[in-house]
């Protein structure tokens, strides 16, 4: 299986007054040709910084201490600026959570989707043909009127569906999915789960989904990973981390869900404490701090240890280790 | 039966659809639309009441409507026996009916330390607050925080803890009714559970009655006695939270129901669907107002209002309600 | 609670070298005004027409003028009529446009409008041209030059604290003090002027130098201080009819006008950057 997208080490540190924030820590990640891998984490996990990141866009006081970032086999830490822009929009492409900030609002639909086009050498009338086209594939009604439309004249899960259609245009290798149903409704987030599914059949782009909804990923994703505090501390097959969770934070995760339980539950469950201070954080284990389960050994590093094939996690007690 | 705290009749709000000059020539009907059109519920003493519905179905409109932030265009409220549509003493009545806002941070004044907030509705109202700084000591360790969090600002504060400083606050003159939007908006699942469980063990110590605006349908067994379903500024189905989460009667009820995505790769449900988006409130549909979008709609579904039908406990206003067997 | 807002402000304009030089600036200056008396070599009016026209020396560190004054004295003195108008013209005209602001953006829509009228009308007017039709109706003096100034700026007070309070006004903690039971004026003084507050006080830093800057103009062109005045713009005046003999009298004069608006300039940037969150790094 060929990788689209390998993360391999990324480190990212951003300089603020009180010294480094060390908002992503040796994160390694892939995204296999074809499939859809979701990221799943809470606040403070390091998601944003790891977009920014791969887009190769981020801030003034960010800074990559290691680790790489390849796009079949193409290296994008440190390739010329030029490279990169070229690549943004064609092959690596970004649904963002709102809509209605990412679409330009004083420019029709038909315009925004010309204008990413502008690489193309082919007719104005080919370019219109092949944005109605895809208007229509997303589920817009009326697609060749809807051109013509400004985002404000359309309603939110509409615009999401133009945001996609822009997204995947120029049929990217890689699609990333920022949080895209998080600002809409129930009945128009599994229409939009639906939507991504279908479109990755049909157009074959890797998709890398960030949510911090664990349904929406269970329902979508073929992989997760399992984000906490900068550190990546899971990853497996959607099945495998969700019906065995082998790092304490994913348990705890997905025991908090809610959603889970089909009774009425006394007392809720949540997970007691606060994020480590990632300016320094604390030796050893990331989690040990929340976890039950903290041993004497926790005060080392844990490596990724592997649960079976292609799931591992970042914790001491993993894959049968000591437990 | 207990007695209800909260009666609402018939209650509409509008809003302005149009400005300036194009409001003073449209016809009159057409300056306004109804962003709540004929609510009517009531809110048992002590009861937990939660009403979901997605973005425009006018939720935060009617918790807004009920503490008076937002005029009535028509009907009644009643407060124990205080009429609310008929210009009440609201500072009085704000006293006993505190209101919890969706933002946990934006809703904390951004210049005032977590002592002043929580001291607030003593100000406010005038109300002594014995040694100051330990009542506030005390509200705070009541909603799980300790004293170190007096002197912070609310952009120091995390989510949740910003929530339970809102918590803290809205507890402090003992109110009898808690109007909450949406308490678990902003945070994340692992501390969502202690927010919750929080207002659980408060509601019964205290014996409050909430009304909790949500449309998180995970968390609604677990806080809620009752649930008003809202479509369009309408209450199309209202009952106690089990029947009508696992025997939804109404199809909207049923579609959202079943549009909440599981967090277990295994089970796969049936799911409904629903085409389309909920409509604008400029252009309310004919007849049934749900029909547009509905799986099950019948010809005459277009044609006929339906009215909100009692049942036992609980009401669903559809022509061809989903039986109980089916 | 300001105390501490202080505190930590003062701290951080420290750390920041433009703000440490704009504070420099504006200190000196204040130490000029208070201690004129003390630091002026020669009386300011003493007239030495044996001395007229001498150019910088030990005697006189930046020379005289026509009328053998010594100019180094005239400034000092200059300094607190500067210093005065500046502060009286921009506290009356800030108090006033806070007001208004606020009434605007938390009132009435119909006030909202009228105000808006008055503040749009009033910043059509160009400065200098409301100027001088107000100098032919009132007499030659400090109390003219500060009523044009309050004039003309009250409205660019009025605008900036109406938009702020504007946008508060939806803000989700102003509707919690209202579910409250908070009265409008609570609102108002509690929860809405501490937070115009930093963007108001950053433009009445910016504007300090330009009210001296119209005073000096008014004297110059001579609608502003009565004759024998040492105001700046009367230095200036001066100097300007001298300028191809003695051009020291109109280099003096213009100095310490630079190193003003030069300072309240700086100092007005520097808090900006410092009181806008967006600007500012959390601590």
């Amino acid at each position: 299986m060929t990788e689209t997208l390998t993360v391999d080490g990324l480190t990212v540190h951003y300089a603020t007054r009180e010294g480094a924030l060390q908002a992503l820590r040796d994160v390694d990640l892939n995204v296999p040709a074809g499939q859809i891998v979701g990221i799943v984490g809470e606040s403070g996990c390091g998601k944003s910084t790891l977009i920014n990141a791969l887009l190769q866009l981020m801030s003034e006081n960010a800074r990559i201490a290691a680790g790489s970032v390849t796009l079949e086999g193409e290296e994008l830490v440190g390739a010329p600026s030029r490279r990169l822009r070229d690549m943004r929009g064609r092959d690596i492409s970004v649904v963002f959570q709102d809509p209605m900030t990412s679409l330009n609002p004083v420019l029709t639909i038909g315009r925004q989707m010309h204008d990413i086009q502008y690489r193309e050498k082919i007719s104005r009338a080919e370019k219109t043909r092949r944005a109605a086209d895809m208007l229509g594939r997303v589920g817009l009604p009326d697609p060749v009127a809807k051109l013509d439309a400004y985002p404000h004249e359309l309603s939110g899960g509409q615009r999401q569906r133009v945001a996609i259609a822009m997204a995947v245009l120029m049929r990217p290798k890689l699609l990333i999915a920022d949080e895209p149903t998080t600002a809409l409704d129930a009945t128009l987030e599994v229409q939009i789960i639906d939507l991504l599914k279908e479109l990755q059949r049909e157009i074959g782009c890797a998709i890398l989904f960030i949510s911090h909804h664990l349904g929406v990923i269970a329902e979508l994703c073929d992989r997760v990973v399992v984000m906490y505090a900068g550190e990546a501390v899971e990853e497996g097959p959607v099945a495998d981390v969700f019906n065995t969770p082998s790092h304490p934070y994913t348990a705890k995760l997905i025991e908090c869900d809610p959603g889970r339980m089909k009774t009425k539950a006394a007392l809720l469950p949540a997970i007691p404490g606060d994020l480590p201070d990632l300016t320094a954080p604390p030796t050893g284990c990331i989690f040990r701090d929340r976890c039950d389960k903290a041993a004497e050994i926790c005060r080392t590093s844990p490596t990724p240890s592997a649960v079976t094939g292609a799931h591992w996690a970042r914790c001491h007690f993993a894959g049968g280790g000591r437990q | 039966m207990t007695q209800p705290i909260l009666k609402l009749r018939d209650v509409v709000v509008e809003f302005p659809a149009l400005r300036g000059l194009k409001a003073l020539m449209a016809p009159r009907d057409a300056r306004h639309v109804q962003a709540l059109n004929g609510i009517s519920l009531e809110v048992m003493r002590g009861e937990t009441l939660a009403i979901v519905g997605e973005s425009g179905s006018g939720k935060t409109t009617l918790a807004r409507a009920i503490n008076g932030l937002l005029p009535l265009a028509g009907g009644e409220i009643w407060f124990k026996d205080i009429a609310l549509h008929q210009r009440p003493d609201w500072h009085d009545i704000r006293r006993q009916m505190a209101m919890m806002f969706q933002d946990p941070v934006g809703s904390l004044s951004p210049r005032k330390t977590v002592r002043d907030l929580v001291l607030e509705p003593f100000a406010i109202h005038g109300r002594k607050a014995g040694n100051p700084t330990e009542t506030a000591a005390r509200l705070l360790e009541d909603a799980g925080l300790n004293a170190d969090f007096l002197n912070r600002y609310p952009h120091q504060l995390s989510g949740g803890q910003a929530r339970r400083v809102g918590v803290a606050r809205a507890l402090a003159l003992n109110p009898a009714v808690v109007l909450a939007d949406e308490p678990t908006a902003g945070l994340d699942v692992s501390v969502q559970g202690e927010i919750l469980n929080l207002l659980n063990a408060i509601k019964a110590e205290h014996g409050l009655t909430t009304v909790i605006i949500t449309h998180n349908l995970n968390i609604l067994r677990h806080i809620a006695d009752r649930i008003a379903v809202m479509y369009l500024g309408r209450i199309v189905e209202i009952g106690p939270v089990t029947q009508i989460m696992e025997a939804p009667r109404h199809p909207y009820t049923a579609a959202l129901m079943s549009a909440n995505p599981e967090p277990d790769p295994t089970t796969r449900r049936e799911r409904i669907i629903l085409s389309g988006e909920t409509p604008a409130l400029t252009s309310r549909p004919t007849g049934c107002e749900f029909h547009p979008r509905c799986p099950v709609a019948r010809d005459d579904c277009s044609a006929r209002v339906p009215e909100l039908t009692q049942s036992g406990p609980r009401a669903v206003s559809c022509h061809y309600p989903i039986s109980e067997n089916t | 609670m300001m105390d501490r807002l202080k505190h930590s402000l003062i701290g951080r304009l420290l750390a920041d070298p433009m703000a440490v030089f704009a504070m420099a600036i504006i200190v000196g200056l204040v130490i000029v005004a208070v201690f004129a008396d003390v630091i002026s070599p020669h009386d300011h009016t003493a007239m030495n027409l044996a001395d007229r026209f001498a150019p910088p020396s030990s005697t006189y560190w930046l020379g005289t003028d026509n009328l053998g004054r010594d100019t180094f004295s005239r400034l000092a003195q200059g300094s607190r009529i500067a210093l005065y108008v500046a502060l009286v013209a921009v506290s009356i005209s800030g108090l006033i446009g806070l007001t208004l602001g606020m009434i605007a953006g938390f009132g009435p829509r119909w006030l909202d409008n009228v105000l808006l009228f008055v503040f749009d009308t009033l910043r059509a007017y160009p400065t200098i041209i409301l100027a001088l039709a107000l100098a032919a109706l009132l007499p030659r003096g400090l109390s003219t030059v500060i009523i044009v100034v309050v004039i003309t700026s009250f409205s660019e007070y009025g605008r900036v604290v109406r938009t702020q309070t504007l946008s508060l006004k939806n803000a989700e903690f102003i509707l919690a003090e209202r579910a409250m039971g908070a009265s409008a004026a609570r609102i108002v003084f509690h929860h809405v002027l501490p937070n115009v507050l930093g963007p108001f006080f950053i433009l009445a830093a910016m504007n300090l130098p330009v009210v001296i800057t119209i005073e000096a103009g008014m004297s110059f062109l001579g609608i502003g201080v009565p004759p024998g005045t040492p105001s700046w713009g009367a230095t200036l005046k001066d100097g300007f009819d001298y300028i191809r003999n003695t051009p020291w009298i109109i280099i003096a004069g213009g100095l310490p006008l630079i190193l003003v608006t030069l300072g309240f300039t700086f100092l007005g940037e520097a808090l900006r950057d410092q009181l806008d969150p967006k600007l500012r790094k959390s601590r």
